[in-house]
């Protein structure tokens, strides 16, 4: 089933560390201006440009240096990741090669999601194949004083650790909560060094991006939002599966080509992401309109929406990580104020709470969890105003 | 004459969290200055400086709730939060640090609203009512929801307890219902104290602050030094509260109730009635307690004079074995075992080192024993019908007291310790306006301190009782210091050491002539694991004695103090007690007319005699004896 799949960049073919000899050729300063240049942006949701924390990394001073892949693929809906570390590993441990020459980094660690071990043996075998081919390890490719090393560490289950600083602190023994930013891990990251952290799926385009060039990559995608996404989809839809799409891909296009019918919502970007209806199917993907990490969930007219938002609360209820205020509280209160509406008591007045709460909520929250914990359902109350009645009060 | 010692940092906290702490910080900027313009009101600080300090300066307050000037940043409460231009949301102003030019709004609309409903979550599960709670008029979570305007409970008020309290602790109590997560308490315990009693579990709403697997506080590490208690915003941290046992002592005709004050609570209890920090009230309180209704009050100071007799004689003798008799199995340096939570500590964490430990008792309990011995007799009252208290800045003399070991009267020596904030809880609670009450003196046959006994309650004071006497008893001339003041060993530094060269020794002690005495004084048992570490690797090998006090800033910074406690509020209770020391006309233990007289009557072998070494004296227990089981403290009698 290798090499099966089918798409732009990505699943494009792509002659095995090629992007890594290449880069060894150009010299680091030539790989990270063609890592800005493409305008890459982080795949894993929050869309930052690339090629901004591998410079700041890169000019950070500091004798030690780390790579980390963020594996910690935990947002509901999303399985790319999965697809990648599966059948393109090669390709993501590439992208992290080259970026540890790019930003002069000697150690590498894949944070692989707990229930990814299942994965280990064949990674494992992949990295070890790596070091025998002298793709690991002391003056890579007899590139005199590159050396690099990449390890496995395994999460164990916390969703929060999929975001950046928790992760770090995980990996450094600490109970997975994100830190104060800044400083932000391009300075002070693993044990206080500078840290590069990227998605699976960022490292996996970068060999193709070095190959074959910033401006094929730009070609691909908008202005906005260079290259291509691969986007996991699920739900009411007789195609799901993991798709590699180029940017600006409206949902229409998306739901046509998993075979969707009697759509009455989409979850663009998991439950941190947003509920879609009809009338804004022709809106696309893309960090500029509909962001997302990969996770795109379909539901037909025989769903409850409510009771999607509140599935949603409840698995943010579930791991939120407690630290701050307005997340560890807030959700509660959603989820109480949204029960009040399923049973036809809420008021105007728990309206006005939900919002204003929400409000303080993406504002005030200390990481993306929280920020975004609420988005789910203000969509839906937003755009959804035929699921709900509300009480007379 | 001072100097600090190097060892490597060995701060737990999150690396994060530490290399933003303010000051640290500073060092790193290259020496840049960055502008930042808070409402409109410009101000330049060092880069690095975060956006609550940096508004201090200009006067701007900003509301805070995990933040702590004593502790490591932690940004959680978020009720801090301001608008920063340029950043799509709200940043936590005490964990913001300024490294380009900004531009903040402090209580722009966002902000207001978003810190009202933070208040309101927060209050949403704070169990409890306000005036049913130890800490009204004195909680930071209460203040915030007055200064906002709070009338009602927009988000709901929780009717039902969802945790048990837990009260297994001889010194301070924890209810989770009151619980507003800032993690203070886990930021004191791991990185100002190192002891690493607190952590976070669980998830979401069910977060809570918890001990290693949920196990009460009797049988965890904790070392009762009450240093969270007194950072606790909220009542959710308080002291074991003994002030009900007092009270029904005082009531029974049949018992006589005499109590012994610390010399720290009497330079911070004016805190309680609104004064100043620093401010001494110990004959103005001596008429409190009289009032109250406790049938004698005595100084503490004396047997604190009493302590440095026999811990300097130990001293010498531990000397005069290792120098003289070329004794090797003595140990050496000497470290000081007044403090019971420093005594837990290094039960708990270096339990093979307790031999360095002197043998002597605490101040509290010497007069414990004292009170129930020499004083019966004198008094000709019998022992079992004195109920002893004492007032301490401490929660971890409550343990202290109803150690086993500590009955060497053949009762319990010390029946009941109250802190400073519980005594002035009496004290309120019997309409005495303490601040402008008549002065009166201590009462007879323990009613005199020295100066040195006095400066027990600073860090580094037992140090310096300990040198004023020491030195003149070895070479018959005073301490070479300027008006007695030996400064290497004060101040705040969390470690600091002297070497004091000894001149001229007397004949019997001819053996010292030209050695140089070394002494190390550390407080907060985050030093103390440092020192430890030290003596470890044998960088102590040289030293002779070692103060330790368990609490930032010794007893004055103690758990049972007032609060707020900070850095500066304990530089001016420090310097109470000095300018208190320098009004006394005696100043050295030895010369404590109290001290001379019990040896005259009653310790008629000296110090470290045989009878010293029966009631002043104690031994340790490594491992603490009481981990995993509960302490055994036999009913008190009715």
């Amino acid at each position: 089933m290798e090499k099966s799949r089918k798409g732009p960049i990505i699943f494009s073919t792509i002659k095995p560390f090629a992007g890594l000899k290449e880069s060894l050729k150009i010299g680091r300063s030539e790989v990270l201006d063609q890592v800005r240049n493409s305008n890459i942006r982080g795949r894993g949701g929050a869309g930052f440009p690339t090629g901004v924390k591998w410079n700041l990394t890169a000019t950070a001073t500091d004798n030690k240096k780390y790579v980390i892949c963020n594996a910690d693929e935990g947002e509901p809906g999303t399985f790319k990741d999965r697809v990648l570390l599966g059948e393109y590993a090669k390709l993501v441990f590439e992208g992290m090669v080259i970026c540890a020459f790019a930003v002069g980094a000697d150690e590498g660690i894949l944070y692989l999601r707990g229930e990814y071990i299942s994965f280990l043996p064949e990674l494992d075998k992949t990295l070890n194949q790596m070091r025998k081919d002298n793709l690991l390890g002391e003056n890579i490719l007899s590139k005199k004083g590159f050396n690099f090393d990449i390890k496995i560490r395994l999460g164990v289950g916390a969703y929060v650790c999929g975001e950046e600083t928790s992760l770090i602190e995980s990996l450094e023994g600490h109970r997975g909560e994100p830190r104060n930013k800044p400083p932000f891990p391009t300075n002070t990251g693993f044990n206080g060094h500078p840290t590069v952290i990227n998605n699976v799926e960022t490292f996996a385009a970068i060999a193709h991006v070095v190959l074959k060039g910033a401006t094929w990559f730009k070609s691909f995608g908008t202005d906005k939002s260079s290259g291509s996404k691969l986007i996991s989809v699920s739900g009411d839809c007789r195609k799901p599966g993991v798709y590699e799409i180029p940017f600006g891909t409206t949902l229409k296009k998306v739901l046509k080509m998993v075979d969707a019918k009697d759509t009455k919502a989409v979850q663009v970007g998991g439950a941190s992401g947003t509920c879609v209806s009809k009338k804004d199917f022709k809106r696309m993907i893309a960090f500029e309109d509909l962001s997302t990490g990969g996770s795109i969930i379909i539901f037909n007219q025989k769903r409850n929406l409510l009771d999607v938002a509140e599935n949603f609360l409840n698995f943010f209820a579930e791991e939120s990580c407690g630290q701050c205020t307005p997340c560890r509280e807030g959700i509660p209160v959603l989820i109480e104020k949204l029960k009040k509406i399923k049973n036809i008591k809420a008021t105007k007045g728990d309206i006005e709470d939900i919002f204003s709460l929400a409000e303080t909520m993406q504002l005030a929250s200390k990481c993306g969890l929280g920020q975004t914990a609420s988005d789910a359902l203000i969509s839906i109350l937003n755009s959804f105003k035929k699921e709900y009645t509300l009480a007379k009060s | 004459m001072a100097k600090e010692p190097f060892t490597k940092p060995t701060s737990r906290a999150p690396v994060s969290q530490r290399s933003q702490t303010v000051g640290k910080i500073n060092k790193k900027a290259i020496g840049g200055r960055v502008t930042a313009v808070i409402d409109e009101i410009e101000v330049k600080v060092p880069m690095g400086t975060t956006i609550l300090e940096a508004a201090k300066k200009v006067g701007i307050k900003i509301p805070t709730l995990c933040h702590h000037d004593d502790l490591c940043l932690a940004g959680v409460c978020r009720i801090c939060l301001v608008e920063v231009e340029g950043q799509r949301t709200l940043q936590a102003s005490c964990s913001y640090p300024i490294i380009h030019n900004v531009r903040v709004k402090t209580y722009s609309a966002r902000v207001r609203r978003a810190r009202k409903n933070i208040l309101h979550l927060l209050l949403r599960n704070h169990y409890g009512e306000c005036y049913s709670c130890e800490k009204n008029n004195n909680c930071e979570l209460q203040d915030l929801a007055e200064e906002y305007g709070v009338t009602e409970y927009k988000f709901g008020h929780i009717k039902e307890r969802r945790y048990q309290p837990d009260l297994s602790s001889t010194s301070l109590t924890k209810d989770n219902d009151k619980c507003i997560n800032c993690k203070r308490c886990i930021r004191t315990c791991i990185d100002l104290q190192e002891v690493g009693v607190y952590e976070s579990v669980n998830r979401g709403p069910k977060t809570k602050i918890s001990t290693y697997l949920d196990k009460p506080y009797s049988d965890v590490i904790c070392i009762n030094c009450g240093q969270c208690v007194n950072r606790c915003p909220t009542g959710a941290l308080k002291e074991k509260n003994d002030v009900s046992d007092v009270w029904r002592a005082i009531d029974d005709p049949t018992k006589h109730v005499v109590i012994q004050t610390a010399p720290a609570p009497r330079a911070a209890i004016g805190e309680e009635f609104g004064l100043a920090p620093g401010t001494t009230v110990t004959k103005k309180l001596n008429t409190a307690i009289r009032r109250v209704g406790f049938d004698r009050v005595f100084d503490t100071n004396s047997s604190a004079d009493l302590t440095i007799m026999e811990e300097g004689t130990e001293l010498l003798l531990r000397l005069k074995k290792y120098l003289k008799d070329q004794d090797k199995d003595v140990k050496l340096p000497q470290f000081t075992s007044c403090s019971p939570g420093w005594i837990k500590y290094i039960e708990n964490f270096y339990p093979d080192k307790l031999d360095y430990l002197s043998t002597c008792k605490s101040p509290q309990q010497m007069f414990g024993a004292l009170i129930k011995t020499y004083y019966a007799q004198k008094a000709n009252i019998k022992p079992k019908d004195i109920v002893s208290v004492s007032l301490m800045p401490c929660v971890a003399k409550k343990y202290e007291a109803q150690r086993p070991e500590m009955r060497d009267s053949g009762f319990q020596d010390v029946d009941y310790v109250l802190t400073t904030r519980e005594l002035a809880s009496m004290v309120k609670e019997c309409g005495l306006d303490l601040p402008n009450l008549p002065d009166s003196d201590f009462d007879k046959p323990l009613a005199i301190g020295s100066g040195a006994g006095l400066i027990f309650g600073a860090t580094g004071g037992v140090m310096e009782a300990a040198l004023r006497t020491a030195y003149e008893l070895v070479t018959g001339q005073e301490a070479p210091f300027k008006k007695l003041r030996v400064t290497p060993v004060r101040g705040m530094k969390g470690i600091r050491s002297a070497e004091i060269p000894i001149k001229k020794a007397t004949k019997d002690w001819k053996f010292l002539e030209g050695a140089t005495l070394k002494v190390m004084v550390a407080h907060g048992t985050a030093n103390a694991k440092k020192v430890m570490e030290m003596l470890e690797t044998g960088q102590l090998n040289d030293y002779h004695f070692v103060e330790i006090m368990a609490c930032p800033g010794g007893c004055l910074g103690g758990g049972g103090q007032p609060i707020p406690t900070t850095e500066a509020i304990r530089k001016q209770r420090a310097k109470a007690i000095y300018s208190e020391d320098e009004q006394l006309t005696i100043r050295k233990s030895h010369q404590n007319p109290v001290v001379q007289t019990l040896y005259k009557e009653f310790l008629t072998d000296g110090p470290c005699g045989h009878k010293s070494h029966q009631i002043l004296h104690t031994h340790y227990s490594p491992g603490s004896r009481w981990i995993g089981k509960k302490p055994k403290v036999k009913a008190k009698k009715k």
